[in-house]
């Protein structure tokens, strides 16, 4: 038996593409205890939520995450509106819907993408990519903008999506879907792929439960808990189950996300078939007066905004719980026992966002 | 021009870190490498070393934790080198200015060659920007530049 030998992997590390560090004990091969380095990408969002305006915040917390940031804003708007009571127009809720799903394609694209480049698919990456630029093309055509929106305001939403755009989204979908159907397809049926994800890292439903893990982490261990059953936004008007993997391995969360860009897809569509005539957003006057809270389903697990109001222009509190933050301990209760060479691999798979997660 | 310099200008090699940024930009930056934008055609090659690298390509505000890790990064490389801050919040802080742990921009801690603008920046004008910093490397001569000892001894000084 060797003495433990200690490997910092982070905070600039290929794999990884942010800082975060995690200290990591190793007897040979495998790992014997993985210890988290957090804080560097640490800005103080929450006390800066206190300093401006409540109405910039939509701006400010935008920037949490860029690779969800619509869905930050959303969760802010949900939680300001329910604090003054505010009923936003059908239009709304459902072009929110569109733009949140459209941006959940985007992410779990990029997140298959990365996955693929971890363990040396450097191909696949760049096809995932390659279809991911027309998801862009289309947020871009929309909203005027790639990845950071800003569709979302306090009332409702800021930009319309006239019969044409709609008539281009419903148009190059299916082609996106084809594509991307014939790419995940390989991912997930290919013999390589699943020497390097199947068994590996697995949490139990229990566990997951237990520890506290959301969103695609969670229901690749078989639990069926997505936000989005909740109703938020017009969720509750269109047809919509949560996509279950129950094996808990990284193959079995990397399958829900492929999934998910397929509903999403669906999403988009009925969403864009139903969408009803009227107002982008409601005119309001007053200020949040009180406690509110919001829970949304942000493409890396479940996102909670807490916003405190006092009257005033500037808010008392502003509380982010962020999916990542959560996932956390999933990941570190299965990371000792991996081999080392799966480390990237595995800590990929519950598709950490730290800048999110550090705020 | 000489040889080197010659062959410098046709394959940047470029290192990526992010100092705090919300992702936005290191997503962009990472499109800039898959087939619609393709920045290999101009030979430049996403390194993860930063002995091998011509162009350091900073994101985010810069925050009190990753300062060192930046500056370490910054100091690694070797002569010539530029620096590329891509973004607003990496140019001067953005959103971010009235944040209690962000410095405020990548040149309150290294000096910077090429600021890119955008929240996030487009991967077109990231593109442009590294082009115009291979304008200013073109021009400089292989000697350590003006400003990085003063780094060095600051950073030093930190590690005291």
């Amino acid at each position: 038996m060797s003495e433990a030998t200690n490997v910092p992997f982070g905070p600039q590390h290929p794999v990884l593409p942010e800082p975060i560090q995690l200290r990591i004990s190793l007897e040979d091969e495998n790992v014997l205890q993985a210890l988290p380095a957090l804080g560097y990408v640490h800005r103080g969002i929450e006390k800066a939520g206190e300093l401006n305006d409540f109405q910039q915040n939509v701006f400010l917390v935008e920037r949490v995450c860029g690779i969800c940031s619509s869905i930050h804003a959303l969760a802010y708007c949900l939680a300001v509106e329910s604090a003054m009571g505010l009923e936003v127009p059908k239009r709304a809720d459902y072009l929110r819907v569109v733009w949140m799903e459209l941006h959940r394609i985007h992410s779990h694209l990029l997140y298959l993408g990365l996955l693929a480049e971890a363990f040396g698919f450097e191909s696949v990456f760049m096809e995932f990519w390659r279809i991911r630029e027309r998801v862009m093309d289309l947020l871009e055509m929309t909203a005027g903008n790639r990845v950071i929106i800003s569709v979302c305001t306090i009332g409702g939403v800021r930009r319309d999506i006239d019969a044409e755009q709609a008539k281009t989204i419903r148009e190059e979908l299916p082609k996106v879907r084809e594509e991307a159907k014939r790419l995940v397809d390989t991912l997930l049926g290919d013999y390589t792929v699943k020497r390097r994800t199947v068994g590996k890292g697995v949490i139990p439903a229990q566990a997951a439960l237990e520890l506290g893990a959301v969103g695609p982490t969670l229901r690749g261990s078989g639990v069926a808990q997505d936000m989005r059953m909740a109703g938020y936004a017009a969720y509750s008007e269109l047809q919509f189950r949560p996509v279950t993997f129950a094996d808990g391995d990284t193959y079995a969360r990397t399958a829900v996300r492929a999934h998910e860009v397929f509903q999403s897809m669906d999403l988009v569509l009925a969403a864009l078939e139903n969408l009803p005539e009227g107002e982008l957003a409601v005119k309001f006057k007053g200020r949040p007066e009180g406690a509110a809270l919001a829970r949304v389903e942000a493409p890396r697990g479940e996102l909670i905004y807490m916003v405190v109001g006092n009257g005033t222009k500037n808010l008392e509190r502003m509380r982010v719980r962020v999916p990542t933050y959560a996932n956390i301990p999933a990941l570190l209760s299965v990371l000792p026992g991996c081999e080392f060479a799966d480390v990237p691999v595995v800590t990929l798979s519950i598709d950490p966002c730290i800048s999110c997660t550090e705020r | 021009m000489n040889l080197i310099q010659k062959a410098r200008m046709k394959s940047p090699w470029v290192l990526h870190f992010n100092a705090g940024s919300c992702n936005g930009c290191d997503i962009e930056i990472l499109s800039c490498l898959t087939p619609v934008y393709d920045i290999e055609r101009f030979g430049a090659v996403n390194v993860g070393n930063p002995k091998h690298a011509d162009v350091l390509l900073v994101t985010g505000p810069v925050n009190r934790r990753n300062e060192r890790v930046l500056r370490n990064l910054y100091e690694q490389m070797l002569d010539p080198k530029i620096v590329v801050a891509v973004g607003t919040c990496a140019s001067s802080g953005g959103v971010f200015h009235n944040c209690y742990n962000c410095l405020g921009g990548v040149d309150k801690v290294i000096p910077v060659d090429v600021y890119v603008p955008g929240c996030a920046a487009k991967p077109e004008t990231i593109i442009e920007g590294v082009i115009l910093g291979l304008e200013k490397l073109a021009k400089m001569p292989a000697k350590a530049r003006p400003g990085r000892q003063e780094a060095k001894a600051e950073s030093a000084e930190a590690e005291r």
